[in-house]
């Protein structure tokens, strides 16, 4: 459905120094640096499949969807979706696809949400009745039936958003690219939200690339994460196999009776947490069962779970091993 | 995209730009309060001509000539160069380009909705003009209709290809605001909308006939007040046409162009 290979997108910013002194000479000479907002990467996604593009602010997430979806012209390399190159914008790509910005809107802002699909619809000439039943399921799925008759103005963020996705919708597209689609909304909003695009993802089929920095997002909705570090690859697998390969370590949450010592603990494995009621501890995966036995036998456990390290702090993790792996290629680039 | 789904979208299009425009009619009054210039130059030059006629304008032409220029402006104005660099700026043009319709059919549509409401202002101008000056302040024939009709349309369209252009250019340059600036200054003078193009010296007019400035203005009001024959009217609008041929095929090269320099900034 999707195929990347050796893309990249650079830019040439500009680039001036603060003050009145460095303003005047920029009118006369001007000095130009290029980003390599994405720099070589390659990746192919199947119909249907679900992805999280994973990085920093600035590894260059964005800029790939941007250029999937035909908004931006790569510097270099060549994108195919599902037989088109984006860039193109040919009819049939475009009525194909659509890219949902957390931080942009489609929605008219004075006029109601309605007349925005109703635009849609126009535009993306799909059939009155395949109209009348896919707003219908939308209406009914993301309980907008008070809120596509107001102006857009006068919803909250997370009514517009669920607007949005809906106006998204209207006309089925079969690639779906998400960027930041929860962003600013509160949990209960997430929810929903999460639930929504994965029902959309397995009623229709449709391939799903999602970039978030919501976690929660990426487990409940992407088997399969990309890892994009500055412009660069630097994973492409499950969610599962990446925390194992970052931190292989478990966790053993712990709900305690009554407070106990942190000798105790320590004994027991690293102690992330202890405070009166509770306990997290880090062990090693193959002595997790051990680790349990005794706990159960020698602590007064009244609820005990065992989970991986938290998504955000393995992202953390290895963004720091990223970073500190250009840092050390940078002292090695430089001469003796 | 195709003639054909552009087509079929176009009534939707114009009916909730339409909307739109009703949605923002106070932005809409004031707009129209703002493009009162020619109110403003009637004042003055029937002031000029009250000691004697200025070339073949009495205050009556001066009545004439003016209220046709505040109709026309209202007909043919554009304000997409503004919108366009706002959206390139900030990256909304974005939402535009992931639509299967080409961003300038949109821009020219949302133009174009806005023009029933400014006819609600415009009617009673022509009223007034009829009352004061007769006969003389519109097109005496049904085939001077017809030429004052393709001159108002030749109008809209150099117009708005020339805001796609200036628009466009934010592509290219940091800011095009201050071309935008210059732009509207030379409308301003250059047009007809200050004073008739036919003040200037002889050797000024053969300069503005050939810009594009006066075929967005000037020619309609003078075809609107009958200052033309037949023969020379038809040249006029050879040369308007002449514009919008040029000036429309110049912006959507640039426009297709320009896209591939859309940095698509923010989110």
């Amino acid at each position: 459905m999707i195929s990347v290979r050796g893309l990249r997108k650079h830019y040439q910013v500009h680039k001036r120094p603060p003050g009145l002194k460095a303003a005047l000479r920029s009118l006369v000479h001007r000095s130009y640096t290029s980003v390599k907002a994405v720099d070589g990467i390659s990746f192919d996604i199947k119909p249907g499949e679900r992805v999280g593009f994973l990085g920093p602010n600035g590894a260059g997430k964005t800029t790939t969807l941007k250029v999937l979806a035909g908004l931006l012209h790569p510097s270099e390399g060549e994108v195919h979706v599902d037989g088109h190159v984006p860039r193109l914008r040919e009819e049939a790509f475009l009525k194909k696809i659509m890219l949902v910005m957390g931080q942009k809107q489609q929605l008219l802002w004075d006029l109601p949400p309605a007349e925005t699909f109703e635009l849609n619809r126009a535009i993306y000439d799909v059939p009155r009745p395949q109209y009348k039943q896919t707003l219908e399921e939308l209406v009914s799925l993301l309980e907008l039936e008070d809120l596509i008759t107001k102006p857009t103005r006068q919803l909250s963020l997370g009514e517009r958003m669920k607007c949005e996705l809906a106006a998204a919708l209207i006309h089925r597209p079969r690639v779906l690219f998400l960027d930041e689609p929860t962003i600013g909304l509160d949990v209960s909003m997430q929810v929903t939200m999460r639930a929504f695009i994965k029902a959309y993802n397995e009623k229709t089929g449709a391939t799903l690339i999602l970039t978030s920095h919501y976690m929660d997002d990426v487990a409940a909705l992407c088997p399969r994460v990309i890892v994009i570090d500055k412009g660069q690859l630097s994973y492409d697998g499950t969610l599962d196999a990446l925390v194992q390969r970052v931190r292989p370590e478990k966790r053993v949450v712990l709900r305690l009776a009554r407070p106990v010592d942190a000798a105790l603990l320590e004994s027991l494995g690293r102690v992330v947490s202890h405070e009166p009621g509770s306990a997290v501890l880090q062990v090693q995966q193959d002595a997790v069962n051990a680790t349990v036995g005794r706990a159960l036998s020698t602590l007064p456990v009244t609820d005990l779970t065992v989970e991986n390290a938290p998504l955000e702090e393995v992202m953390s993790e290895l963004f720091q091993e990223g970073k500190a792996r250009r840092a050390e290629a940078a002292r090695e680039a430089v001469p003796a | 995209m195709s003639l054909r789904t552009s087509l079929k979208a176009l009534p939707t299009m114009l009916r909730i730009g339409f909307s739109e425009a009703v949605a923002y009619r106070a932005e809409m009054i004031i707009w129209v309060l703002a493009t009162t210039m020619p109110l403003i130059m009637l004042a003055l030059w029937s002031a000029v001509a009250r000691t004697g006629a200025v070339g073949r304008f009495g205050q009556a032409e001066f009545v004439g000539y003016f209220l046709a220029a505040f109709c026309v402006r209202q007909l043919t104005s554009s304000w997409v160069a503004w919108l366009l660099s706002y959206e390139v700026k900030q990256g909304t043009l974005a939402m535009r380009l992931l639509r299967p319709i080409s961003p300038l059919l949109a821009y020219a549509t949302e133009v174009l909705a806005g023009i029933p409401l400014r006819l609600l202002v415009v009617a009673p101008v022509v009223a007034i003009s009829l009352w004061v000056v007769g006969a003389g302040a519109v097109p005496a024939s049904l085939g001077g209709w017809g030429l004052f009709g393709l001159s108002l349309v030749g109008a809209w369209l150099v117009t708005f290809y020339l805001n796609v252009l200036l628009g466009t250019l934010s592509l290219y340059l940091e800011s095009s605001q201050k071309l935008m600036d210059i732009y509207m200054v030379l409308y301003f003078v250059c047009s007809g909308y200050m004073f008739p193009v036919e003040f200037f010296p002889p050797g000024v007019r053969m300069v503005i006939d050939v810009l594009p400035f006066r075929y967005q203005m000037g020619l309609p009001v003078e075809l609107m007040t009958g200052a033309h024959a037949t023969g020379p009217a038809l040249v006029l609008l050879a040369k308007q046409w002449g514009w919008v041929v040029g000036l429309g095929v110049v912006a959507t090269l640039v426009w297709r162009r320009g896209l591939a320099r859309f940095a698509a900034f923010g989110g």
